[in-house]
């Protein structure tokens, strides 16, 4: 098992007309080989920017990254945030590759599926037009197309919503990297598709050994396939733990009203938990801990939730958590509660 | 693919018979006697009549719509006997005005618009995509500031303007380019004297296009770099180079050519006020002509001309985007 990815407190903020977007403010995360590793958080949370900012792909100028974001490449530990252009875009797609949310418009329209393959391929091992296309045949078979020397010669409005994400997952695959960053791989798809395309990813993470980075805010895609999870709240971890304990002792309160507000069939007639309130603005971010106003348990802390600062604190078992309330006080009323869940 | 262009060509066909229809119609109904108008100053009822038999306009309108038609494939002779005269197929009327065949006139017109406009579209197709190219590179920056206020000045200031001013500045005042006195030369026979007829109603006419043009450019490829099939060519590691000049630029050379193929389509109707500037005797200015003078044949000519050349331009125009967009299927 090898470290392919460190990111040591991460923070990326945007500068606005407005004031200061800290879409990111202090992320610490791990990846190794064999292993995947899920964000979840919701919309505006700061998962896909941290996913961006590992493939260095924010738009240069209009970001301010600090920290740092380690990646091995093939041994050679390299920090993407001091590296220049040209040294990230070596790692992109051949130590790291992505594969994006919306698969009906991450590929180019005007080009045949064959040969948008074999770019990736070639961007990474000029002049070699031959083994590109070889390689890329190879890969759309591995990625379970059917006839993919035919099917490299179509374009992409003949494929649909699956077989697009099975070519961006072949596409991810052309250079075999040992990190993968699935940036919500199945939001656009629908159910049966997305269980495919789940264990597709699975055998494929075992074939290449690699680590994934799974951003997703579909809890039920963690508890498919994820080993260790990290909970991300306006733009900080709020949890991370291994899949199971996150799911059955949650130690999180942001996490707590995640699980509550899944649908539930056994449920009859029963109104959606949502955790109520928004997220708060990413410019003016509270003292203390962000997810106060919508806590529901803030009157259990000894302090004042609102002004007091918070740290990610972990435990000896390896599970962390951002909360002001205390462990011992927090553990059976959040046992309760999820009790309360399953009944 | 075949079938869809047999399709498309009969259907072009019906269309600039339905338009030639309407418009010899139009001029049918209008409150001017062509008869009348044919002869000059010492006229009478004896000479308005034997015209009107001599040109056919005795005849009720559907007989001399289809004479019209069948003049353009057959050729006609109008009058009989020692006074009759001819024109050969295609013949599109006989100009009394002129006292020429319609067909020669606009034979004569035409290289000159032809010309004006190959020349125009180059011109304003090289500036205006590559300027538009740049203020996209440079977003923000002071090429895109610049080629910005390019944009205003080229949209704001009319072609009378814009011409005019080149014509009193360029040629009266700083003499750089010459009065034409000899007129037309072909490029092939004069080179020199080509380009001293066309570089200025050239720039005229691009100036207002090309505004346009990289206005157009700098926000498509402004919009196509948003794109997420972008992202996905820089997340393969494809170089930003590549990314602009392959990936985005790639995607807006099909909206690109539409626009262009479409203008230039309009602009072989003549480009009335630039010819009238440089004094050039194009399609534009016969139209403007002939207008003026009620010269009905001719005006029904250009007419049916520039309808067709728009019917046939948007046919090529369907056919290329079939090329260049996969998406696209003919049927």
């Amino acid at each position: 098992m090898t470290q392919l990815l460190s990111i040591e407190d991460l923070h990326v903020s945007f500068p606005t007309e407005d004031g200061i977007v800290k879409a990111v403010d202090g992320v610490s995360l791990t990846v190794n080989s064999g292993e995947t590793v899920a964000i979840v958080g919701e919309s505006g949370s700061g998962k896909t920017v941290t996913s961006l900012s590992v493939m260095g792909l924010h738009k240069k100028g209009s970001v301010i990254i600090d920290g740092s974001i380690k990646i091995n490449d093939g041994g050679t530990i390299k920090d993407v945030v001091s590296l220049n252009p040209s040294e990230v875009r070596d790692i992109r797609g051949r130590a790291v590759a992505m594969i994006f949310q919306d698969p009906m418009s991450s590929l180019h329209p005007y080009y045949k599926i064959g040969n948008q393959l074999a770019e990736a391929f070639e961007v990474h091992n000029p002049g070699n037009k031959k083994a590109a296309k070889a390689r890329a045949i190879e890969m759309l078979d591995l990625v379970g197309i059917s006839e993919p020397a035919q099917r490299a010669e179509e374009f992409p409005h003949q494929f649909s919503g699956g077989m697009r994400q099975r070519v961006m997952i072949a596409m991810a695959l052309m250079n075999s990297p040992r990190l993968l960053i699935a940036d919500e791989p199945t939001t656009a798809l629908d159910v049966t598709v997305q269980a495919q395309i789940l264990s597709l990813l699975d055998k494929l993470k075992k074939e290449f050994d690699m680590g994934v980075l799974l951003i997703t805010h579909d809890l039920g895609v963690v508890a498919q396939v994820a080993d260790r999870v990290s909970v991300m709240y306006a733009g900080q971890l709020v949890e991370e733990a291994p899949v199971d304990d996150l799911f059955y002792t949650p130690k999180a309160p942001y996490t707590l009203g995640l699980l509550k507000s899944v649908p539930r069939i056994s449920a009859n007639n029963e109104r959606l938990k949502a955790i109520p309130g928004q997220p708060p603005s990413l410019i003016h971010l509270p003292q203390g801990c962000a997810f106060s106003a919508r806590c529901e348990y803030r009157n259990l802390s000894p302090v004042d939730c609102a002004v007091t600062p918070v740290s990610l604190h972990t435990d000896s078992a390896g599970h962390s958590s951002r909360c002001h309330i205390p462990i011992e006080v927090r553990n059976p009323v959040f046992a309760k509660d999820l009790q309360e869940l399953k009944s | 693919m075949l079938a869809y262009i047999g399709r498309r060509m009969v259907f072009a066909l019906a269309t600039i018979l339905v338009v030639s229809a309407v418009v010899f119609m139009i001029f049918a109904i209008l409150p001017f006697d062509p008869a009348a108008l044919t002869c000059g100053q010492r006229c009478n009822e004896q000479i308005i009549e034997a015209n009107r038999i001599r040109l056919g306009l005795d005849k009720p309108l559907y007989e001399q719509y289809f004479l019209f038609i069948s003049g353009i494939f057959l050729g006609r002779t109008y009058g009989s006997g020692s006074a009759a005269f001819s024109c050969p197929a295609p013949s599109f009327g006989y100009s009394f005005n002129e006292n020429a065949c319609v067909t020669d006139m606009i034979t004569e017109a035409l290289p000159i618009t032809i010309n004006l406009a190959v020349g125009a579209l180059i011109l304003w197709l090289t500036v205006g995509i590559g300027l538009g190219i740049v203020a996209a590179k440079f977003k923000n920056r002071w090429p895109d500031t610049g080629s910005s206020v390019f944009v205003l000045l080229g949209t704001s200031l009319p072609t009378f303007v814009t011409g005019l001013a080149l014509l009193i500045w360029v040629t009266i005042k700083w003499k750089i380019i010459p009065l034409s006195l000899t007129g037309y030369t072909s490029l092939i026979d004069n080179p020199y004297k080509y380009f001293q007829y066309f570089i200025l109603p050239w720039i005229t006419l691009a100036i207002a296009y090309a505004a346009l043009y990289t206005r157009f450019t700098r926000a498509a490829l402004l919009e196509t770099l948003g794109e997420d099939y972008i992202r996905t060519a820089r997340a393969k590691g494809v170089g930003e180079q590549k990314v602009f000049f392959k990936h985005t630029l790639r995607a807006v050379l099909a909206p690109l050519i539409t626009m262009a193929s479409l203008d230039f389509a309009g602009l072989i109707g003549g480009a009335i006020i630039t010819e009238t500037i440089f004094n050039l005797p194009g399609l534009g200015r016969l139209t403007l002509r002939s207008v003026y003078e009620f010269d009905l044949s001719v005006v029904l000519a250009t007419t049916i001309l520039a309808a067709t050349v728009v019917i046939v331009m948007n046919l090529i125009v369907d056919m290329l985007y079939a090329v260049l967009d996969p998406r696209v299927r003919l049927k």
